[in-house]
């Protein structure tokens, strides 16, 4: 391979640059492309990829959500649409479902992976094993695992699995989807179990990363399993927590999949109507595009919010 | 070739590739060829999709056959799966531009067509000329179709509803077939017997998700002698004593009789699938439904029958109708909108062709016999041949739904923006169907506030 040499630039006359300067000389920006030409060339692919497939689908909706279309005419409404689709009923019921998903999810989605991962974490023998039947779940379609849910588990009849586990234990059986009340609970468990996982793994991983010696020295001094689980592996999880609870919390709000097979959309007297099945409802059903996407922008700043509130914790943490 | 050359080609190649990927998607479809060579060319959708052999093959003869009687006319036939029954799809397809020259689409779609500035305006291409059967066709299904006085769509298909009995399950439950429940009284009576034959069978089922529920609500209601919207269309009005009955009939039979079985939260499928599985006594639907159940649930037609729908106290005083029709694109060229009105003619609006070619239908899995489509108006020359042909080559035993042909309700079309009302009485019905507590009355308030504010939006 020939190794080439770039020749130095000869200095124009002047004032020599100060030897005590710590500001680096500037480059023009046509240089620096100049210079890394192979990388740039390929950043415009990926960036163009981006552009069209990421952010004008999202410029183009946020757009979308101050127009009106009527008879192939599009016209700017202003704030319309959003006006329109926050007096709609439905808009806070979808909010106040999300909310008790999203709650319910933290609570029992995010905090069961990581006592699960504890518990492996503890075993000595068949981890590989363990891991995998952990993992088993999230290797099924999300479609057909809550089919399982909907006809096997959660059947209203007696015979479904849940119902017969109840009965056998002579405790009062439920209508499981078909109860307004049982609707978010029950959709939580399922969504747990399918996605849990992969938060395990990501919490193995974390754990394994912690040295021995602070739980050696937190034994010494006579440490028990919840003050070790307290004072040692939490703080030296914190970052992962912190993150896999985003990650949550934008997953959970995002609810769809689930009441779309497990309640056939709606679900009892409205109670699985979600934020985004309402998008989907507008979207599809009503013939509302913009107000959809009028949902889906105020959907994206909650979301946004979220974020912020997240990188601002975790700075501080730093 | 050094390795940073290398690396530099590879990265130039790529970028021009994607730039001519990106270019290529964002060509059109070259539009001249439409009228290449004095030849028109027109696209259609609802091509039946491969697994269903026979219907495809039916198809494709008579694109042959048509292109063969019209030799300047091309037919391509696009097969979009589910579009020509999922309203998701369907939308989807509008919105993103996609639809064929020549699409499909419900009666309840006229205003989503139209707001999604896809529509040709049809009034002068539909006449004797292009579609030699258009005076038959019954004046009311055009009306559907018509928005200012101007026609959007060629009705191809129309249904009303009525009540589907399982007659296996009658006989069993000692009811006689041929004296089915008359009034809501007569049908709570049938489902308490039927459902006492255990082993999980509904005495009778009912919807109230993916705005069939809705859809029902709306059917249930007609036969009250209600009406969903005020004569004008601005309001709902439904939130009266009829819709108070519908739902309170519901709530009676679910827990007070306990006769509609324990799974709820049906869609259309779901309750079909539990029909061909002979777990449903009886619910109300359109003669096609029989047809769903024995083509795709596995049932059987000898053991489906239809009635009218039932009244409160005597015969219902209505009973919803629906159906379908053909749009064309709005940039159509007069000749391809002409070739598009021949291809209708010819597969859907000709007795002894297309959807009336009952000659070729009777040795196939399809069914001849049933009271529908209900195209063409009552006396007309068109309807007097297409009932002679059905009753000349029925393969279903037409006595099964002879007591519903024979007794007509009076039809009333679907509300503005059917989806979308009927997505709000969802929660109305799934309310009296999974809560035994239920309040009616705050169910039909919080769907009328959400149906007027529906309503109030579009205008």
């Amino acid at each position: 391979m020939a190794i080439t040499t770039v020749p130095e630039t000869p200095r124009k006359p002047g004032r020599p640059p100060s030897p005590y300067s710590a500001r680096p000389q500037r480059t023009s920006l046509g240089r620096k492309v100049r210079d890394n030409l192979t990388g740039h060339t390929f950043l415009i692919g990926a960036v163009l990829c981006f552009v069209v497939f990421s952010w004008y689908p999202m410029i183009r909706g946020i757009m979308m959500s101050f127009q009106r279309t009527r008879r192939g005419e599009t016209t700017w409404v202003g704030w319309d649409n959003y006006s329109r689709i926050i007096a709609d009923p439905s808009f806070w019921t979808a909010w106040q479902n999300t909310f008790y998903f999203t709650v319910l999810a933290l609570v029992l989605g995010y905090a069961v992976p990581f006592f699960v991962a504890i518990m492996l974490n503890e075993f000595r023998h068949a981890k590989g094993y363990l891991r995998i039947l952990v993992y088993l779940p999230v290797m099924l379609p999300p479609a057909s695992a809550l089919f399982l849910f909907k006809f096997y588990a959660y059947d209203p009849s007696e015979a479904g699995l849940f119902n017969a586990i109840l009965k056998a234990l002579h405790l009062p059986t439920s209508q499981w989807m078909q109860s307004p009340e049982m609707t978010m609970p029950a959709m939580v468990v399922a969504s747990t179990w399918m996605n849990m996982g992969g938060a395990v793994l990501i919490y193995l991983a974390s754990l394994q990363n912690i040295p021995g010696e602070l739980y050696e020295a937190a034994e010494l001094d006579g440490a028990g399993i919840w003050r070790r689980i307290r004072h040692v592996t939490i703080p030296q999880t914190r970052l992962i927590l912190a993150l896999l609870a985003m990650l949550q919390i934008v997953a959970t709000m995002q609810l769809f999949i689930e009441p779309l097979i497990l309640a056939n959309g709606a679900g009892a007297e409205d109670s699985a109507t979600s934020v985004a099945y309402l998008i989907y409802q507008h979207g599809f059903f009503q013939n509302d595009l913009n107000g959809a996407a009028a949902l889906g922008v105020i959907m994206l700043v909650v979301l946004a919010g979220f974020s912020a509130v997240y990188v601002r914790l975790t700075a501080k943490q730093d | 070739m050094s390795v940073p050359q290398y690396r530099k080609a590879a990265a130039v190649a790529l970028v021009a590739g994607l730039g001519l990927s990106l270019t290529a998607c964002s060509t059109k479809g070259d539009d001249k060829d439409s009228t290449a060579g004095g030849k028109v060319t027109i696209t259609v959708d609802c091509q039946p999709v491969g697994a269903q052999k026979e219907l495809l093959k039916n198809w494709n003869d008579d694109v042959a056959e048509f292109q063969k009687q019209n030799p300047d006319i091309i037919i391509k036939s696009v097969s979009v799966g589910e579009q020509c029954n999922n309203p998701p799809d369907f939308t989807a397809r509008l919105a993103g531009g996609t639809v064929t020259d020549v699409f499909y689409g419900y009666m309840t779609d006229l205003q989503q067509v139209l707001d999604s500035g896809q529509a040709m305006d049809i009034t002068q291409y539909a006449n004797k000329d292009t579609i030699p059967t258009w005076d038959s066709v019954d004046p009311a299904l055009k009306e559907v179709f018509t928005d200012g006085g101007k026609l959007y769509a060629v009705p191809v298909k129309n249904y009303s509803m009525g009540l589907v009995y399982n007659k296996a399950l009658f006989q069993q439950a000692g009811l006689d077939v041929n004296n089915p429940p008359k009034t809501w009284a007569d049908v709570r009576t049938a489902a308490k017997k039927i459902s006492a034959l255990g082993n999980g069978i509904a005495g009778y089922s009912e919807y109230s998700a993916g705005n069939t529920g809705g859809w029902h609500f709306t059917s249930l209601l007609y036969s009250q002698g209600g009406r969903m919207l005020t004569e004008d269309g601005k309001k709902a009005d439904f939130n009266n004593a009829q819709g108070k009955q519908v739902l309170q009939n519901i709530k009676d039979m679910r827990y007070g009789d306990n006769s509609m079985g324990s799974r709820q939260l049906l869609q259309w499928g779901d309750l079909l699938t539990n029909a061909g599985a002979g777990k449903v006594g009886m619910f109300i639907g359109a003669p096609d439904a029989t047809q769903a159940i024995v083509s795709q649930f596995q049932g059987k037609f000898q053991d489906w029958a239809m009635s009218p729908l039932p009244g409160q106290d005597a015969a219902a005083k209505g009973t919803l109708g629906g159906g379908e029709g053909y749009f064309f694109k709005k940039d159509l060229t007069p000749e391809q909108v002409k070739a598009g009105m021949k291809w209708i003619a010819y597969q859907k609006l000709t007795p002894g062709k297309g959807q009336f070619d009952y000659v070729r239908a009777k040795p196939q899995n399809y069914p001849v016999g049933l009271p529908q489509p209900l195209l063409f108006a009552n006396g007309s020359e068109a309807q007097k041949q297409e009932l002679e042909l059905r009753k000349a080559n029925a393969n279903v035993d037409t006595a099964n739904f002879a007591l519903f042909e024979a007794t007509p309700v009076p039809i009333k079309g679907e509300p503005r923006n059917a989806q979308a009302v009927y997505a709000v009485l969802d929660a109305a019905m799934s309310g009296v169907l999974t809560n035994p507590n239920s309040n009616i009355d705050a169910l039909l308030k919080t769907a009328e506030e959400k149906v007027n504010q529906l309503l109030a939006a579009e205008s």
